[in-house]
């Protein structure tokens, strides 16, 4: 009955800030929105007994994401004036869309699959130890691959942001 | 206990509000940040099936890291061309980047 409850709480907080975040007309306020959410994300996380996620959750989100997002904000301030409306002219249609996909969503969630109700098993005991060795033995490859996709946003995005004479 | 479907319900809502984001917003970066939300509401759900469907195998756990890390490069190399678009158009606007509009 708790953890409902906090559930429904942190799943409101997390919604409502979303909300603000593609609604907003102040783009730093959405960027500051956008951290409450991801927090919230977090919460479900732990919600989730996904610890480990939660922790990097807020460690890449918030603490790397949300900061290069403020930065570009500011290094590119002064263009996003009061003079035009932050929506473009298919803001109604959009919105319209997006309401009939989120019904749809929610009809076929609901109505298509029976879901558990509840959880099946416990976690193991060690969890994190688990993905640890996962990470390094069966899944070795993907884990490879994604430092080397790392390395390449690393270097690539310096290129495109550098200045041109050099 | 929670079910399973409010969690697949939040990130169904999640990802609508971000699919709106990033079809309405006129900020470049505003969109990215939409982006990000979409991104989020996947990873819920990858935990969500985890949890509640194969608690013993890590390998939704394992999903949701790589998610993340694409979501990281996806954002550092996206927020280098706004900046880049920004010093050589003087805009953020993807109203106003129509380069190769015919």
């Amino acid at each position: 009955m708790i953890t409902q409850a906090i559930f429904i709480v942190v799943s409101l907080f997390t919604l409502v800030a979303a909300l603000l975040v593609v609604r907003h007309p102040n783009l730093f306020s959405s960027a500051l929105y956008l951290i409450a959410s991801f927090f919230g994300v977090a919460g479900l996380y732990i919600l989730l007994e996904a610890d480990f996620l939660a922790v990097v959750q807020v460690m890449v989100y918030v603490g790397a994401i949300s900061i290069l997002i403020i930065f570009a904000i500011m290094l590119s301030k002064g263009m996003m004036g009061k003079r035009t409306s932050p929506h473009n002219r298919q803001d109604r249609w959009v919105a319209l869309a997006s309401l009939l996909l989120a019904i749809i969503l929610l009809y076929f969630l609901v109505s298509l699959t029976q879901w558990p109700t509840t959880v099946i098993g416990a976690l193991p005991p060690n969890p994190i130890q688990l993905l640890g060795k996962d990470l390094v033995g069966r899944f070795v490859m993907p884990f490879e691959v994604a430092s080397v996709l790392l390395l390449a946003a690393l270097i690539g995005a310096i290129a495109i942001a550098r200045e041109r004479e050099i | 206990m929670i079910p399973l479907s409010w969690y697949l319900v939040v990130g169904a809502l999640l990802f609508v509000i971000g699919f709106y984001g990033a079809l309405s917003r006129r900020n470049a970066i505003a969109i990215l940040m939409s982006i990000e939300l979409m991104l989020n509401a996947v990873n819920i759900n990858f935990l969500a099936f985890w949890r509640y469907l194969t608690p013993k195998d890590m390998a939704g756990q394992v999903f949701a890291i790589i998610a993340i890390t694409v979501a990281a490069a996806e954002a550092a190399v996206g927020l280098a061309l706004v900046i880049a678009i920004y010093r050589s158009r003087d805009t953020v606007s993807v109203d106003e980047v129509d380069l190769l509009k015919g």
